[in-house]
Formats: structure tokens, C-alpha cells, sequence
């Protein structure tokens, strides 16, 4: 698929932990006279096994900016690096093969494909990948369903799910392919107490046990005290 | 299966309403395909047949007749002046047995009969008709024609025995009122024989019908008083297709005039032609329509898909699976559509086969006629799969040229 080694989880080249780096990101939004500077220089590292919270008010640019560091978006200047590569300005094909093995993404509104069970959307991402066979693709998922505390509901479709158990899943499938970066915009927003922490704790054990680097935006001051580190955002820029 | 199959099946079954639009579109337009196909090149073909039954696919008569065009075209003469002066025939074939030997050294030649004919009135007990005499060996003449099949009563048998037996037109025996066993008399400028129906024949042309009579030989010969020669030679092919190619080289190469069926029924091919062209102009305004709707389908469903297709992409899909999901989704519909689309089109083509319909005039039928071609059904599908790819390309490009950033953001357009 990639060049880059099939190694996630593992250390990074040259004994790096670091994931993901960005320098200095410029992005404008719309056309015309809506043209607006979102991001106005932003910088920042993610290293293996730390979380992060990335907190501000509505509309400073936290989901411009998580959608840029997916590799979802281009960035009009600045650099991205994921796994002390530059990604930024690759082709479409790389930054597509390095999104399915390095990274996964959290939506804020879930996402699942409705026509799919929860099983057959965690394996989405795999099947892709075609790392496994089917048959351990199969096991790693309900095995990643069951971490998520959905072992019961495996074969239920996507539009039998609530909002809550439809971010689970999301979660679960993020994590399909072991990526090295978990991005996740406002993974708790809609959920209640008990299924905030629960989501929070299985991101941040998850960051613990395999080493991942793992990027959330919230609102939830509770949330982010808990991360590693805490950047605050406001205007495009951190502050 | 693979994971692009595996999405776009899912993606097609959820859509029921959609995937029934587009299959329906698939099955309508291979269906009406192939019954316009059978329906329209069913009455050419049975005509084709007819003709070819009586006439034969090639007819040799008239003997060119070496003028001062050819002599000064052999000496490389004035091209202007060999124009104006045309070709000039002498009537009838002269030396029937060697054109006839010269003929059958081609390989498509299947039979070859010598005809000689005359105008003549007959004389029932009932009444006197004008008729033409036809005068053949019957043992040649089977081999070039019908005949054989169009008797519809009497035998063949009967004339083979006896010198003056008469094979006699359906409607011309009905208008004399002749029944198989009757006598009547065949006169023509003074000279007349008394002659018997052993068969009444039908060929469907009310023309033939009306008039031909068919004798033996010897006895027209000596009716017409006409001991040697033949009117024209009557030629049946194995390919009746290649007939043109074969005259061309029969006419260079025994200096009569050939002439090939097609030449010969020339208007009413062109009427045939004609009338593939309106029902092709329908069947190609209707295969647009139903490709535009399936586009239009397909196009929908990628609108609706938009979100799938960013999380696609997020989770490491390219832009070329993308392109294949939706490819796929028009490829089962086409797969499905085709397979029913046949069947459909073969049951309407049998239901339109047993509408009674009697023609009577240039071939005789009791009810429409359709014909059964493997072409037809390929032609249909392979049409429909051009359509399909056309139609569903687009919309496949532009979902794969999507970002998914915009997509995610709202933005997508
Ligand atoms: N298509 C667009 N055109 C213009 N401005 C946009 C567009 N999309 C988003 N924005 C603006 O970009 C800013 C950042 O948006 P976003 O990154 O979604 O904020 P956050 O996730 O922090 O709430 C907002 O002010 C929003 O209004
Ligand atoms: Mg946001």
C-alpha cells in the first residue's frame, strides 16, 4: 500500500516518538467576499502514547485544523509530518495510503455507514488495508467491539445503534488498521456522563497500551484536565 | 468478494427505489431492443424467403451483345463516346446447357434450372384467364425454388409422371375454378394443348399466384414452338448474401445480364430499409431516455452518498475505489437488467408472434412474424452496456473528484 514501514504501534523511525508534527498552518475558508483566514499559523507535536486535548471556543478552527492534521484537507502554507514524513503537499494516493495505515479519524457526528452492521464498519478500514485475513480481520474487530463494551451488538445495523453506541463503534473503527495518530473531533460531545468517560477512557488507555499519539478536540473541561497536554486555541492560533 | 463489490451491492440493495428506477430503465430498453429487432427483420426475412422461393437468388437472361463500346473499350478507345453508346442485349440465352455447365463451376451455386417462358390464355370450363406458361425440369427446378413446399394441394408426384400435367397458381386455379385433376386448355397464337392439374401451388405473392403455370419442357417448347434456348436461367445460391458479388462475376464472366435478387426487389427492400430506419430511430430515442434516467439515478444516489464517500476516503479508500463502487452498482444493475431484459424481450417477442395478423400481397401470413436471433439479444446487451457505462461514468468520476475535507465541512458541490 505505503512505502512507509508496517510498523504501527511500534516505535517510530530512528527511535523518533514522535507522530505527528505541524509548522506553521495557514488555511482560508470560502470564496470572495466570505473568505476567511481560519488558520492563522498554527504549529504543533503529538508524540506516542500522550493525549492530547485541544480546547477553544466554537468556531477558532479546531475541526479545520484536525481535518488538515487527517490529511482530509490541504493546507494553503505550512507542513505537515506524519511519522517524520511530509504529507502536506504529497499526491492524492500517498496521503490516501497514509491516512489508512497511520491515521484514524473520529467524525464529531459519528459517521457510520447506515447500511452497514457494526462489524462490517470496523472492518471497512481493514479490508482496505488487506494487512490481515479475513478471518483475523473478522476477530479483530469483534475483539475491538467488545473493547468499546459493544461484544452484544456486533451484528446490529448502524441505524439500530444510539448516538452513543454509534460513537463506540466510530472509535472501534478508527482504531481498525492500529494507527499510529488517533484524531477525534468532540468524541464525547454528544454523549451523556457515564458514555463520555467510558469513551474517554477506553482513547486514553488505548494511547497507554499501544503507543498511540491521540489528538481530541473537546468542550468538556473535566475531559481535558484529564489529557496529557491541554492547547488552547482561539482566532487560528494557539494561545 | 471484494470490498468495492461488497459496498456497492449494499449500497444498491438500501436504495430499493432506486435500484428499481435503473433496472427497470436496463430491462425496458434490452427488452423493446430486441422485440423491435425481432418484429422489424421478421417480415424482411420471411419476404426474402418468399422471393428467393420463387425466383431464386440470381436470374441470367439477355445475352450482351458485343458493340462498338466494348470493341473500343478492347482497344482502349474514347471512354466518352463508349459511355454514350451503352450496352445492348440480345433477348433470351441461346446456348442454355453450356451457360448452365459454366454456372455451376461456382462454389456458392446450389442449383441452376433453364425457364422457358411465354404469355398465354387458359381455358377452363368456367372461364379464360391471360396466364404465363413456365416451362422446367422439375428435377432442376426444385433445387432453385419452393415449389416443392408451396403445393398446398395434389401432388408432386402426379405431374413427375405425366408429360401433361400442370402445376397451377392458388388464385388463378380458384378464379378458373380448376381443382387438382381438372383439364383445361393452355392456348397461345394458334397453338394449344390440353393439359391437367395435377397440383395447385401457393406462394403467398399474389402476383405469382394469379399467373404462373408451370409444364413441362418438352411441352412448352413445343407450345411456343421454341425447340432451343431458354428465357432466362434461374440460379440458387448456398449464400443468397453474396449474390451481388456472384452476379458481378457471373456477368464478366458469361457476357449476359445477371441480375441478383437484391437488384431485382429492390423497392421493396428499400421499403424494409425504411422501416428498420423509423423503428432504429425509436429504439435509439428510447435508449437515450433510459440512459438519461439512469444517469440521473445514479447521480442521486452519488449526492446521497457524499457523506460514505468521505469516510471512505478517510479510512484510506482511493479515489479509484470510489470510481469502482459505483461503477459496480451499474454493473449489477446492467447484470440483473440484462438477464430479465432478455427473458422480458423474449416473452413479449412470443406474444407479439401469436397476434393473428393475415397478409396476403407479397408473402401470406396469419399472423405477425418475429424472428429468433442470438444477434438480436447480443446486439441488445452489448448496447446496453455502452449505455450503462456512459451513464453511470459520469456520476462515478465526479463522487471519486469529491475532497473528502469538503465533504466533511459541507461544502462539497
Ligand atoms: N466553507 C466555509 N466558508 C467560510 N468560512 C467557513 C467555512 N467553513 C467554516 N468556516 C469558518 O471557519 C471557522 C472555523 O470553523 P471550525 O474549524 O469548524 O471551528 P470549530 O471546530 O473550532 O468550532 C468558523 O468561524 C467557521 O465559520
Ligand atoms: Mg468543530
Amino acid at each position: 500500500m505505503s512505502a512507509l514501514p508496517p510498523s504501527p504501534g511500534a516505535a517510530g523511525p530512528a527511535g523518533t516518538t514522535l507522530a505527528l508534527r505541524c509548522r506553521n498552518l495557514h488555511r482560508h475558508l470560502g470564496q470572495g467576499e466570505g473568505r476567511v483566514h481560519v488558520l492563522k499559523g498554527v504549529s504543533f507535536e503529538a508524540e506516542r502514547g500522550q493525549v492530547y486535548a485541544i480546547v477553544g471556543p466554537s468556531g477558532c478552527g479546531k475541526s479545520t485544523l484536525l481535518y488538515l492534521l487527517g490529511l482530509l484537507d490541504r493546507p494553503d502554507d505550512g507542513e505537515i509530518e506524519i511519522n517524520g514524513r511530509v504529507m502536506s503537499n504529497h499526491d492524492d494516493w500517498a496521503r490516501t495510503a497514509a491516512r489508512g495505515e497511520h491515521i484514524g479519524f473520529v467524525f464529531q457526528f459519528h459517521f457510520l455507514m447506515l447500511e452497514f452492521t457494526a462489524l462490517e464498519n470496523v472492518l471497512m478500514p481493514m479490508r482496505k488495508l488487506g494487512r490481515l485475513s479475513p478471518e483475523a480481520m473478522k476477530a479483530r474487530a469483534a475483539s475491538l467491539l467488545e473493547a468499546v463494551g459493544l461484544g452484544e451488538k456486533t451484528h446490529r445495523l448502524a441505524t439500530q445503534l444510539s448516538g452513543g453506541e454509534q460513537q463506540r463503534v466510530a472509535i472501534a473503527r478508527a482504531l481498525a488498521n492500529q494507527p499510529t495518530i488517533l484524531l477525534a473531533d468532540e468524541p464525547t460531545g454528544n454523549l451523556d456522563v457515564k458514555n463520555s468517560n467510558l469513551v474517554f477512557e477506553l482513547l486514553t488507555r488505548l494511547a497507554k497500551e499501544q503507543g498511540q499519539a491521540v489528538v481530541l478536540v473537546t468542550h468538556n473541561p473535566e475531559i481535558a484536565q484529564r489529557c496529557d497536554v491541554i492547547r488552547r486555541m482561539r482566532d487560528g492560533v494557539f494561545v | 468478494m471484494s470490498p468495492n463489490l461488497r459496498i456497492a451491492y449494499r449500497f444498491l440493495t438500501a436504495k430499493k427505489r432506486a435500484m428499481f428506477m435503473s433496472l427497470s430503465c436496463t430491462v425496458l430498453g434490452v427488452g423493446l431492443f430486441i422485440v423491435t429487432q425481432a418484429t422489424t427483420s421478421g417480415f424482411e426475412q420471411f419476404f426474402t424467403k418468399t422471393i428467393l422461393g420463387i425466383n431464386g437468388a440470381i436470374r441470367i437472361e439477355d445475352k450482351i451483345q458485343d458493340t462498338m463500346r466494348s470493341m473500343a473499350a478492347a482497344g482502349g478507345g474514347d471512354s466518352h463516346f463508349s459511355r454514350r453508346d451503352g450496352v445492348k442485349y440480345i433477348e433470351g440465352v441461346e446456348e442454355p446447357q453450356a451457360l448452365m455447365e459454366a454456372v455451376r463451376t461456382f462454389s456458392n451455386v446450389r442449383g441452376v434450372s433453364a425457364v422457358v417462358r411465354g404469355n398465354v390464355q387458359i381455358t377452363s370450363a368456367f372461364k379464360t384467364e391471360d396466364a404465363q406458361v413456365f416451362g422446367v425440369r422439375l428435377e432442376d427446378h426444385i433445387r432453385v425454388s419452393d415449389l416443392a413446399e408451396q403445393i398446398t394441394s395434389g401432388e408432386l408426384e402426379d405431374y413427375r409422371q405425366s408429360p401433361n400435367g400442370a402445376l397451377v397458381g392458388r388464385v388463378l386455379a380458384d378464379r378458373l375454378q380448376l381443382a387438382v385433376g381438372d383439364s383445361f386448355v393452355v392456348a397461345t397464337r394458334g397453338a394449344s394443348r390440353r393439359v391437367h392439374v395435377s397440383a395447385i401451388f401457393e406462394t403467398g405473392y399474389r402476383e405469382v399466384d394469379k399467373t404462373n403455370v408451370y409444364l413441362h419442357l418438352a411441352e412448352v417448347r413445343s407450345l411456343l414452338k421454341r425447340p432451343s434456348g431458354a428465357t432466362y436461367l434461374q440460379i440458387s445460391l448456398f449464400d443468397p448474401g453474396r449474390a451481388p458479388e456472384d452476379a458481378f462475376r457471373m456477368e464478366q464472366v458469361l457476357r449476359h445480364s445477371v441480375k441478383p435478387w437484391q437488384e431485382r426487389e429492390k423497392t421493396w427492400l428499400a421499403v424494409f430499409r425504411a422501416l428498420r430506419i423509423s423503428t432504429g430511430i425509436t429504439v435509439t430515442v428510447f435508449t437515450l431516455i433510459a440512459s438519461l434516467a439512469m444517469f440521473n439515478t445514479l447521480a442521486m444516489i452519488v449526492l446521497e452518498k457524499t457523506k460514505d464517500i468521505a469516510i471512505l476516503r478517510s479510512m484510506g479508500y482511493e479515489r479509484r475505489d470510489i470510481t469502482q463502487v459505483f461503477l459496480w452498482q451499474a454493473g449489477i444493475v446492467l447484470a440483473i437488467g440484462a438477464v430479465i431484459g432478455a427473458i422480458f424481450g423474449a416473452a413479449v417477442t412470443w406474444l407479439v408472434g401469436q397476434v393473428p395478423l393475415p397478409i396476403n400481397g407479397i408473402f401470406k401470413t396469419d399472423h405477425f412474424i418475429v424472428t429468433w436471433e442470438l444477434n438480436h439479444y447480443l446486439a441488445a446487451i452489448a448496447t446496453a452496456v455502452v449505455m450503462v457505462m456512459v451513464a453511470s461514468l459520469i456520476p462515478a468520476r465526479r463522487a471519486a473528484r469529491l475532497e473528502p475535507g469538503d465533504i466533511v465541512r459541507g461544502t462539497a458541490q
